[in-house]
């Protein structure tokens, strides 16, 4: 007889001393979890639901300005700095790390979380130096410096790539070139209420709209009447590029190809130029104007545009013909009469650094941010203070969000409104990945596909989605009509993401 | 997909013990990959065929670190009992055992005698930790079978019908004479449960914090333990009853009658999923095999019957038991106890052809009414007339626990942790079904039309010409004339076609219904507008 009986002992299956972990062993056998499919699906069902409820994107908001905020532009050298150029002409360099207790605008509304994960995400070398930047900053307790010069609007603003120069320009026709204060002295103590002046500062004829910094060279491009390219060593252009003669309202890099760049105009076309050649070199003419252009970092071949109907277009740089994707859910009843005050912004968009995504911000007094390939929005963010939004900006670590508007505010967001921000524990970071995985296995079933897409809006905007898709609604049915009633093929349908083209001009 | 992959890359020619290792690892991949993969070939999208691909290639990854992880890191390995020469294993006495196994084990074999309280009956939590007992004279007890202390013993001065624990040791359910109650482990009463009644049987379902309950007079209750919340009230109308059983695959609630149906119920519906005729007089006892797939039932005819529930088959049926009380270990063993002799049959064959594993007989004249393995443990414990007995059934319980599902030195911390985790967990009662895997999964969509015209002409016709065919008898002569046998097939038509005019007929006057309806909202002629009663103003 050969005889073996399950014998534990109680040494072996739990922990030597109280001080240790206590132990654990899996077994990972289907038929000890019965039921296994619907447990997950109540998992699913309640990350779901804890995801609504820890959906805070809002952190802050950064009081200073005067006059609404035209353009931002992110540091690329330093994390947490941001600067922001307002219509009165003021630019100024944010620390969006840093926060003051209570009294500015927008803390009204914040709940503890988001104060502590403030105090989470400056890192621990940060935390203490705060406080003394309270004091030291006179202007605003956020604004790191100010860089006045401009008589009118800033219409652009761009830093080199290593992040020391600053150059903007406006519609009182100059370009100025700033030197930016280095990081150090943003922690230090001589982070003075001290104006900064220009280095360099360069009239023009005309107002400049835009303007853009080569990736990694020293070229940069301002556009108005014509497309110039600028080096920094030079008080002259060293290249204009026209073509027609329509006001050139933004300009942008490739990041891939440092002799690359995108303008959009208001004769509603959308060129690239590339530097080595004296021509522009391909051009494509839309229904409606693009209002700003963004490269992705990560496929620099593929860029994504505003445009004036409410919707994103993606691109390949090498076919034209096509979009890519269309991006549709802006809504922006209201824009044609304020396009009379502010002729030239309704949309701005910014591409995440890991190419996976972009953010928006329109007039519809909302930010949302597009899946690169995706057709609707996943998330859109709003508050009753906000109204329009005139630049948005990812961080460059793709985690938060930063959006300037007509209320003089900068605001910053996190980019996952549910995301938990700080030094996550490897418990909590495993948690969270399973959630995730749970709930997209199960995104398709009805009631977790009710409460991950439900998003409040204002009243305003769902009326205006609704009317927009009623008036969508009607067109559609109204060629389908039309195509019924007439000969079998003499109205063809064009796709959408070719119908707003005119035409490409090589 | 990338399974397959792997496997035919794999094919090359191993050294002879790689090759039986890799065998190995593929029979234990098949229990973690939970079933065939999709079909890609099939799918024409391009994009969802390789989000699917990438998806099923994880699948296939995770069920192979499973195995491996099976293979090489389980800390502990299943018992076994083997015959050597002429011993058959189930003339292997208990004490033949004794003689073998360690020290630990041994003290498993033990007989508690309570002679003036009896029959016992018990129950286990889900570790097989701690065992509730309550004998039919009121005394209840709690037991920590680790260190066999004594945790709480009461007696609370009724009948006790059944014990069950909730989802912890910490609290039980016992069905007492007029009420079940809820106690703590400390003994105090929490809850009486007016609304169930004298109940004879009580069962626990973990996933879903119910409480199933049935009295003698098929009244099938579902009460939630967390809300209080009653989900489900049923009469079975089948007769008296004294089994229920919980599958444990599916969260379906069996219940026995005396006419030898099984039911079986969910707490969303009035109707049983199921009705099986099982036994020709009263069922006495059931048991789920923890696949799911298996229920054995057992007949006051003295037969054993094993059942298939995904064909609902009888898969084999052993004679000669007239068992009070089944129960299927974890490894799949069943044990059936019959007057004062606990057998233990084994399926090893793998064809789910059971046959004499152990057999264990207590002293003559006591009466096992509860026969329960201990979970992860090689354990059987028997309820009887004069108390419990346990022994030792080598190679019926799971060697390896999993800390998470349950553990049996769980800590009182890890307890508590644990319960909050389960309530989270909690199952909605909608999740009980015949056959779980459906959840998740989207039923293939299909449009219900109304049959045309043609098609009910055509189903008509069908039916006339069926009848048209039938062989009519024989008759005595005078009744058998042509004439008769024609007005004959007449009438069957006439009563086939009925079905169909009286539908027709039916839809016909909703129509002309609705056209009445109509005329009399019309304006009436002027000259009759007089006669028209005046509506009192409101």
């Amino acid at each position: 007889m050969k005889v073996k009986v399950i014998s534990r002992s109680t040494d072996e299956f739990t922990r030597e001393r109280s001080q240790d972990l206590q132990r654990v062993f899996r077994n990972f056998d289907p038929k000890l979890r019965p039921q296994e499919k619907a447990v997950e699906y109540v998992r699913a069902l309640n990350a779901a639901k804890l995801e609504k409820i820890f959906a805070r994107p809002f952190i802050g908001a950064m009081d200073g300005h005067i006059d609404a905020i035209s353009c931002m532009a992110k540091n690329p050298n330093f994390l947490k700095g941001i600067f922001s150029g307002s219509m009165d002409g003021d630019i100024r360099l944010w620390d969006i790390a840093s926060r003051a207790r209570g009294s500015l605008s927008g803390t009204k509304g914040m709940t503890l979380i988001t104060l502590c994960e403030i105090h989470l995400m400056m890192d621990a070398y940060f935390t203490f130096l705060y406080p003394k930047l309270h004091r030291t900053c006179g202007l605003s307790r956020k604004t790191v410096c100010q860089f006045p010069g401009h008589q009118g609007a800033v219409r652009g603003l761009t830093a080199s790539t290593d992040g020391s120069t600053l150059i903007s320009c406006g519609t009182d026709c100059t370009v100025r070139i700033w030197s930016v204060p280095v990081a150090a002295t943003l922690e230090s103590d001589h982070a003075s209420n001290k104006p900064i002046e220009a280095n360099a500062v360069y009239v023009g004829k005309n107002a400049y709209w835009a303007v853009d910094h080569q990736w990694g060279g020293d070229l940069f491009a301002t556009t108005g009447a014509r497309v110039e390219i600028w080096n920094h060593n030079r008080s002259q252009p060293v290249n204009t590029f026209e073509w027609g003669t329509d006001t050139v309202i933004s300009v942008r890099f490739n990041p891939g190809e440092p002799n690359l760049l995108a303008t959009s105009a208001s004769d509603r076309s959308i060129a690239l130029y590339d530097l080595r050649m004296s021509t522009p070199a391909r051009k494509l003419i839309m229904q409606t104007r693009t209002n700003s252009i963004a490269w992705n970092p990560m496929e620099p071949l593929n860029f994504t545009t505003a445009n004036e109907d409410c919707s994103c277009y993606s691109y390949d740089a090498r076919k034209l013909d096509e979009a890519k994707c269309v991006h549709k859910d802006h809504v922006s009843a209201v824009q044609e009469i304020y396009n009379l005050v502010y002729p030239y912004f309704s949309m701005d968009i910014d591409y995440s650094p890991t190419g996976r995504e972009f953010v928006t911000g329109s007039y519809d007094r909302t930010v949302r941010i597009f899946p690169y390939n995706g057709g609707h929005s996943r998330e859109i963010y709003h508050t009753k203070r906000m109204q329009r939004v005139f630049c948005v900006k990812f961080s460059s670590d793709a985690s938060y969000i930063i959006s300037g508007s007509d209320d003089t505010n900068l605001r910053l967001w996190k980019a996952k409104a549910s995301e938990q921000m700080g030094v996550l524990l490897p418990r909590e970071q495993k948690k969270h990945e399973y959630q995730e995985a749970v709930k997209n296995r199960y995104k398709h079933l009805p009631e977790v596909k009710r409460i991950v897409r439900h998003r409040h809006l204002p009243r305003p905007i769902y009326k205006a989605k609704e009317l927009r898709r009623m008036v969508i609604d009607a067109e559609k049915k109204k060629e389908e009509r039309r195509k019924a009633h007439s000969t079998p093929g003499s109205i063809v349908t064009e796709s959408v993401r070719k119908r707003r083209i005119i035409r490409e001009v090589e | 997909m990338g399974l397959e992959e792997e496997a035919g890359g794999s094919a090359k020619i191993l050294p002879p013990t790689e090759q039986e290792l890799s065998a190995e690892l593929d029979t234990k991949l098949q229990k973690y990959l939970r079933g065939e993969g999709a079909d890609l070939e099939a799918l024409k999208d391009k994009k969802l065929k390789g989000q699917l691909f990438v998806r099923e290639k994880l699948y296939g990854n995770s069920a192979k670190a499973a195995a491996k992880f099976e293979k090489w890191l389980m800390p502990s390995e299943g018992g076994y009992l083997e015959a050597e020469g002429v011993e058959k294993t189930w003339r292997i006495k208990q004490d033949q055992l004794t003689r073998e196994v360690d020290i630990l084990s041994s003290r498993n074999q033990y007989d508690i005698v309570l002679k003036d309280l009896g029959p016992y009956t018990l129950d286990f939590t889900p570790s097989g930790r701690y065992m509730a007992t309550a004998g039919r004279k009121g005394h209840v007890a709690i037991v920590d079978m680790k260190s066999m202390e004594l945790i709480r013993e009461m007696q609370v001065k009724e009948t006790v019908r059944d014990i069950v624990f909730l989802h912890n040791e910490s609290f039980f359910a016992v069905a007492q004479k007029k009420y079940p109650y809820i106690y703590n482990r400390d003994g105090i009463e929490l809850h009486c449960l007016k609304e169930h009644g004298a109940v004879s049987r009580l069962q626990f379902l973990k996933n879903h914090f119910l409480l199933a309950s049935i009295n003698k007079f098929g009244q099938l209750r579902y009460q939630d333990v967390t809300t209080g919340e009653m989900i489900g009230n049923f009469r079975t109308g089948l007769g008296r009853t004294e089994t229920m059983q919980i599958n444990p695959y599916n969260g379906v609630v069996a219940v026995g009658h005396s006419a030898g149906t099984v039911s079986m119920w969910k707490p969303t519906s009035a109707a049983p999923l199921v009705k099986m005729l099982c036994h020709h007089g009263p069922i006495s006892a059931l048991a789920f095999h923890p696949n799911g797939h298996l229920m054995a039932s057992c007949g006051r005819e003295k037969k054993i019957k094993i059942w298939d529930l995904r064909k609902f088959e009888v898969v084999q049926t052993i004679p000669g038991h007239h068992a009070k009380t089944l129960d299927f270990s974890q490894k799949g063993l069943l044990a059936a106890g019959t007057g004062s002799y606990a057998q233990v049959l084994g399926d090893f064959s793998g064809t789910q052809n059971y046959s004499r594993y152990m057999g264990h007989s207590i002293a003559k004249g006591y009466q096992i009414g509860k026969v329960s393995f201990r979970p992860y443990e090689d354990v059987l414990v028997m309820g009887h007339s004069m108390g419990w007995s346990s022994i030792l059934i080598p190679g019926s319980g799971e060697p390896n626990f999993d800390t998470w599902v349950a553990n049996p030195f769980e800590t009182s911390e890890q307890r508590r942790e644990k319960e909050i985790h389960s309530l989270l967990d909690k199952l909605p009662p909608e999740t009980i079904m015949l056959d779980p895997s459906k959840i998740g999964t989207l039923r293939p969509y299909k449009k219900r039309e109304k049959p045309t015209k043609e098609e009910i002409e055509a189903e008509k016709e069908a039916a006339v010409e069926s009848v048209k065919d039938i062989a009519l008898k024989k008759k005595t002569k005078g009744r058998n004339k042509t004439s008769k046998r024609v007005m004959k097939r007449k009438v069957l038509i006439d009563k086939a076609k009925k079905p169909f005019l009286e539908k027709q007929m039916l839809e016909e006057g909703k129509v002309a219904g609705k056209k009445r309806n109509l005329g009399e909202e019309t304006e009436l002629p002027a000259s009759l507008k007089r006669f028209v009663r005046k509506k009192a103003a409101v």
